[in-house]
């Protein structure tokens, strides 16, 4: 367990390594010169000086490198070239709300996936499977952008039922806020939704073909004691799994609903970021985005194991 | 005769027959899943539409008239105008080159880069195994969106550059899937068989492995297009792909947006082309990987 542990976590650093060389030469790749603009459109060649060896942009690659990342280490990503703000600050007003949808979202995916994913497998072939796969096939094709639009046109425009955007913060008004969140929310859990049933249903099949399976019916068990208290237990191993890889999808997703919905999140500060080449802020947003999906992915792995006592002796979950 | 030629012999006798009972185990199939066929009949369509845009589409997409601003849906222009007077459907139909043409060649570009990554990681094991895998797990941790938005920042956006970023970002997909194949693919008999008469690495991997793994990588395929052509019409959409006024799905959605009370029709089209075509594939990639892979999914 302890090698387990450890090998994981290895590979995690080395992950974590790579990022943070990938983040850096990406920025420095950016056509221009990072002193011109952090000194601003209106700056003399003496500013421009002045800026480069504050910051120290004429050292050597290496030696700028070691200084962002201990730096870095230390939470400090720097500052945004728009709003002076500290980009560690910048991301951790805005993290909380995406949070928050992210945390409906899925919500809303699970409550809809594992029941109808539950159902498919137990009725298999039947009308009800079919539904359920129609459903989820639609969910993974419909693009969730499009699908935040019509929603806007059907239940803003036409029905007038919900408002089409504007944030409120759950703090001043959480009924508000759930007025204005349950259409992204949605929006993002239907692609969760969709990857997540077909899991299941995958997952419980598997299991529902099991010896323990067999044997829990002939010891004379009810059918809805085997389903509830063996299979579903056991299918959905693996669905938690599949949650941790889906959180890159989840994140993609928010850039999108947030930037329809006007949902000033994170997501929508990425956007922004790029538009208004605020290197610095798109740098940090990166690093931190690609850092937390290792993160959240180790956790998953660590906890698969403690679940999964197999897992431990065969080596990683995820090959490796 | 000798008998290594009355073998080769009877093979090609043999040959014709078995791409017949192929053909046949294909149509088979083909009738337990009218689904999937649909699916395949509506991709060409598109494809055909994207073909033949310069003629279906019979109005040039990008000539504007102020006389036509946003009008409903009518005999004259099917689908509507735009904001701009122009023709919504002859812009749907060119929208298609552009999802094709980014769809299939940022996956295109994703097997050109990845498949051969993942041969040398599976084939060569050892540190070169090591160092491709840690960059692919890092390669992983940018969400698939992130990175394109990232790499179209870098590289200024344009539809090539998006393809670019599209491919790039399904690309570590490939190397994994690649290297997972060859690793079972390697230890077979006729792997070890053809080692032993003297093949060279080269000659292994292209003659014997690559030709073993070609179909599961043909079926990963088939789900990435549709992901990949709905990614060019997020990046359009954000406008960090196509240009206006260039018709590209996500652009007309992007306009579409701001038009919703006055012309919702703006905004049905370019979407339900995009749901139509990444449907169809869908359908149709599962009817392929029933037929190429039979294992139960």
């Amino acid at each position: 367990m302890f090698e387990f542990l450890v090998r994981r976590g290895a590979i995690s650093v080395v992950t974590l390594f790579v990022i943070s060389v990938v983040v850096f030469t990406g920025v420095r790749m950016i056509p221009g010169d990072p002193a011109r603009v952090l000194a601003g459109t209106d700056a003399d060649a003496a500013g421009i000086e002045a800026i480069r060896e504050k910051y120290g942009l004429g050292d050597p690659i290496p030696v700028q490198y070691l200084r962002w990342v201990s730096l870095a280490l230390r939470g400090d990503l720097g500052h945004s070239i728009r709003t002076r703000e500290a980009v560690v600050s910048t991301v951790g007003s805005k993290l909380p709300i995406t949070i928050e949808l992210a945390f409906l979202s899925l919500l809303i995916a699970v409550s809809i996936a594992i029941p109808a994913g539950v159902l498919a497998a137990v009725r298999r072939n039947t009308l009800w499977d079919m539904l359920a796969s129609g459903a989820s096939l639609g969910g993974v094709s419909i693009p969730n952008f499009w699908l935040g639009i019509m929603l806007i046109l059907f239940f803003s425009v036409q029905l007038g039922w919900l408002p089409a955007s504007g944030f409120v913060p759950i703090w001043e008004n959480p009924l508000d806020n759930l007025r204005r969140m349950v259409m992204p929310a949605f929006v993002l859990g239907t692609a969760l939704a969709a990857v997540l049933m077909r899991q299941t249903r995958n997952s419980m099949i598997e299991v529902l073909s099991a010896d323990y399976i067999r044997t829990a019916y002939s010891k004379g068990l009810a059918s809805r004691a085997v389903i509830f208290r063996h299979a579903i237990r056991n299918s959905l191993i693996p669905v938690v799994t599949i949650l941790g890889l889906q959180m890159g999808a989840l994140m993609s997703g928010a850039v999108v609903t947030e930037q329809i919905f006007v949902v000033p999140g994170f997501g929508r500060l990425i956007v922004e970021s790029v538009f208004t080449r605020d290197y610095p802020l798109v740098q940090g947003v990166v690093l931190i985005t690609a850092s937390s999906y290792v993160l959240i992915n180790l956790m998953v792995d660590v906890s698969y194991s403690l679940l999964n006592p197999r897992i431990r002796i065969g080596g990683a979950p995820r090959e490796s | 005769m000798s008998p290594s030629a009355a073998a080769v012999t009877t093979a090609a006798l043999q040959a014709p027959s078995a791409e017949g009972s192929r053909l046949a185990r294909a149509w088979r199939q083909a009738r337990h899943r009218p689904a999937s066929v649909v699916g395949a009949i509506v991709v060409l369509l598109f494809v055909a539409a994207a073909i033949g845009a310069p003629w279906i589409a019979g109005v040039d997409p990008m000539q504007s008239d102020w006389k036509l601003v946003r009008k409903a849906p009518s005999l004259a222009h099917p689908f509507g105008t735009d904001d701009l007077g122009r023709d919504t459907f002859a812009r749907v139909v060119w929208g298609t080159r552009i999802s094709m043409q980014a769809g299939v060649l940022s996956i295109v570009l994703a097997i050109a880069v990845g498949v051969p990554l993942g041969l040398i990681a599976g084939f060569y094991r050892g540190a070169l195994d090591q160092a491709i895998m840690r960059l692919t797990d890092a390669w992983l941790a940018f969400p698939f969106l992130i990175l394109a938005i990232g790499l179209v920042t870098i590289m200024g956006p344009s539809l090539t550059n998006a393809t670019v970023a599209i491919g790039l970002g399904a690309t570590p997909t490939y190397i994994r899937l690649t290297r997972g194949l060859v690793l079972s693919t390697a230890a077979e008999d006729y792997v070890q068989g053809a080692r032993a008469l003297g093949a060279g690495d080269l000659r292994l991997m292209a003659r014997h492995v690559l030709p073993n793994i070609a179909s599961s990588l043909l079926v990963q395929a088939t789900i990435s297009i549709p992901i990949a052509i709905i990614a060019e019409a997020v990046l359009s959409f954000l406008g960090l792909g196509v240009q206006p006024p260039a018709p590209s799905w996500g652009t007309m959605l992007n306009s579409a947006q701001q038009f919703l009370e006055t012309a919702p029709w703006m905004a049905w089209w370019p979407g339900l082309a995009i749901f139509l075509l990444t449907l169809s594939f869908n359908l149709a990639g599962d009817g392929l990987r029933d037929l190429l892979d039979p294992r139960d999914y």
